[in-house]
């Protein structure tokens, strides 16, 4: 059974803050993971760098520049998680792109994640028909890859959802990440097809920032992705920590009011 | 070509390389495109449209000259240039431009999007927007923009609007990224008109398909005149699309040899260099897997050559199959050779030659001298050089030319 699944069990829905690995330095990431889970925060995802993030907005793109400025590597990122594991046991999972599990060897990638308690991936240009070079190795070692749907999706969805063992991303907005205000796609619609052709759980990110957004998201899906919002907040604070913890608390306390609602 | 494009078709590789590494809101723009592109292939009234217009808009076919000068001062195999320099815009690109921009205008799109190097792309692809009546605009690195000023004059000239890329290098990797990042927030009405034979499938078999005018020409008018086929092949590559087009008709024919050169930059070993195939290494980058500058760790390295066309830490998946294979061989000029190349060409021949495709000169002056005078060689002058004399101007140290 996916520990991701657990996460979501009675109906839980679940808030999952995002920062980047290294930004600014391993140890600040480490105080940063550690203060969003003491917040509540159900599953932390965590940003691989790589020097070409195309699915990324300018804010994830500085982050990894500040993140290689510190020096980050893949061993560097696995290192962070290891310091994590001996203070906290919140469910992480990466997010990174596909060369550099390739690079690494998926089956080395997987087994490092399975070993240190990395539940799940988000690779966003792997799409499904490409997702199977690395499945024999995410089913080896019992990590989930985590399906990315986008507004654009339509009749692909079946395929999509199929290998959907932890929780399903929903891309609630075209192109990069990044702060909206608004979201381009009828979400309760794309929801209600997805329920019809998955159990799995459904979270939304992409431009998510405020509480109000939050809670309005999550009484439709299962969960609430917030990466960019925080990612600002870790660029404008010398001391992140205490302020993404505070401002994850506030986002944890809107998502279960709309699990209350329901 | 048949057999490789019905390779590709039916699993988008070309060996172990290639397919389509690209977010989820692009899988289903690449569907549509893969099924309008392979419809297109067999379309009576698609390929009438497109060769009337490499025809009679373009100015094909391209000549093939006997480099008579050329040929005797280097003492070996007899030399052939074709003249992608003499086509409209400049440069081979155009060809490839004008069979997108009718799939573009078949899948209902209003505005093209393209990334540039040297600028070449971007001019060939602001002029068909300009014929075609659409939106256009060119993703060019910041430093790009700066070495290659007269180009962008051009595409504004033409209508388009040129957005300087100042993210990462700055340079043509940086514009790909800015490119598909813009095709992901408006896939509705925007056509991504990749220029290079690289990217996710079906760009690297369209851009083949729609540059292999090249060798289809030059195979006929080779057997013209010397009544037999080509000893050998040479063309720049950067992604590679004016060399898989002039290689397309005889990669199925082992006499003919392969030759694809890349910019070496200041050396193959200085650490400023674009020599994919001499020093990378198989990654997933810009929606295909193939080789790529990069580290241990996967992150894309820094490149550089003297020329904005060929920048580029990667190379497109037929090229890296081809290589793998051993079909078709790579080796890399660098900069001071492909400037005295600039300058050799124009001396002997009495051509100004794009200093991309003078990097393929430069190694046919390495090659012709080995090989007997009964041989022939057919070297592809991709673009010509008016862009780019000021800065080989300024590598000189010629002062005052702008």
């Amino acid at each position: 059974m996916s520990k991701l699944r657990d996460v979501f069990q009675n109906g839980h829905k679940a808030f999952i803050p995002f920062v980047t690995a290294g930004d600014p330095s391993a140890d600040s990431t480490v105080s940063q993971v550690l203060a969003l889970a003491d917040a509540g925060a159900d599953i932390v995802e965590l940003g691989v760098p790589f020097s070409d993030p195309i699915a990324d907005g300018p804010v994830i793109q500085a982050a990894g520049l500040r993140a290689f400025a510190g020096g980050i590597t893949v061993n560097g990122v696995f290192a962070i998680v290891a310091k994590i594991r001996e203070r906290s046991q919140v469910p992480l999972v990466f997010l990174t792109y596909a060369n550099i599990p390739f690079k690494y060897g998926y089956d080395k990638f997987t087994a490092r994640c399975e070993e240190l308690g990395v539940y799940g991936l988000v690779i966003p240009d792997l799409p499904a028909e490409e997702a199977g070079e690395i499945l024999p190795y995410t089913e080896k070692h019992h990590v989930d890859l985590i399906p990315l749907i986008s507004p654009t999706s339509g009749p692909r969805l079946p395929k999509l959802v199929k290998h959907a063992t932890g929780f399903i991303y929903i891309v609630s907005a075209l192109g990069v990440t990044g702060q909206r205000d608004g979201f381009s796609v009828n979400l309760p619609e794309l929801i209600q097809q997805l329920r019809q052709v998955t159990d799995a759980p459904l979270c939304i990110g992409f431009g998510v920032h405020t509480p109000a957004q939050a809670e309005t998201l999550a009484k439709e899906a299962d969960g609430v992705i917030v990466g960019s919002a925080i990612v600002q907040m870790v660029a404008d604070n010398p001391d992140p920590a205490p302020v993404i913890g505070a401002y994850t608390k506030q986002m944890v306390a809107a998502v279960q009011a709309a699990q209350v609602g329901n | 070509m048949l057999k490789d494009n019905q390779t590709a078709k039916q699993d988008n590789r070309f060996g172990e390389f290639g397919g389509q590494y690209v977010p989820e809101t692009l899988m289903a723009e690449l569907d549509k495109l893969t099924q309008a592109f392979e419809a297109c292939k067999t379309d009576p009234a698609f390929q009438k449209e497109f060769h009337d217009l490499l025809n009679n808009y373009a100015n094909r076919p391209s000549l093939l000259y006997y480099a008579k000068n050329m040929t005797e001062d280097l003492g070996g195999a007899k030399i052939y240039l074709k003249r992608e320099d003499l086509n409209h815009t400049g440069a081979h690109k155009i060809n490839n431009v004008l069979g997108q921009v009718l799939l573009a205008k078949k899948l209902g799109k209003t505005r093209l999007i393209a990334e540039t190097g040297a600028g070449q792309h971007g001019v060939a692809t602001a002029t068909a927007a300009a014929l075609f009546g659409m939106d256009c605009e060119i993703f060019m690195g910041k430093e790009d923009t700066e070495r290659q000023r007269l180009n962008v004059y051009r595409m504004e000239l033409l209508g388009a609007k040129v957005r300087p890329i100042t993210s990462g290098q700055g340079l043509l990797k940086d514009a790909v990224n800015a490119a598909l990042q813009d095709w992901a927030a408006h896939p509705d009405d925007t056509y991504y008109l990749i220029g290079s034979a690289m990217g996710p499938a079906p760009y690297p078999a369209m851009v083949k398909e729609f540059q292999s005018v090249i060798s289809k020409e030059s195979k006929q008018q080779i057997q013209a005149v010397e009544g037999k086929l080509p000893d050998a092949i040479v063309a720049c590559v950067g992604g590679g699309s004016n060399a898989i087009g002039s290689f397309a008709e005889y990669i199925d024919d082992p006499r003919v040899k392969l030759y694809g050169v890349e910019a070496a930059g200041k050396g193959i070993h200085s650490g400023k260099t674009a020599a994919t195939m001499e020093l990378g290494t198989p990654g997933i980058f810009h929606g295909m897997k193939s080789v790529f500058l990069q580290n241990d760790e996967g992150q894309i390295d820094k490149v550089y050559t003297i020329s904005a066309g060929l920048d580029y830490p990667g190379i497109g998946p037929e090229h890296a199959a081809l290589a793998a294979s051993g079909r078709a061989t790579y080796v890399g000029i660098t900069d001071d050779e492909a400037v005295a190349a600039f300058e050799y060409i124009a001396k002997e021949e009495g051509i100004i030659a794009a200093i991309e495709s003078c990097h393929a000169v430069a190694y046919v002056q390495k090659l012709a001298p080995t090989m007997p005078k009964d041989a022939t060689i057919i070297c592809t002058l991709s673009g010509r050089g008016d862009k780019d004399v000021a800065s080989i101007a300024k590598y000189r140290g010629v002062e005052g030319i702008e």
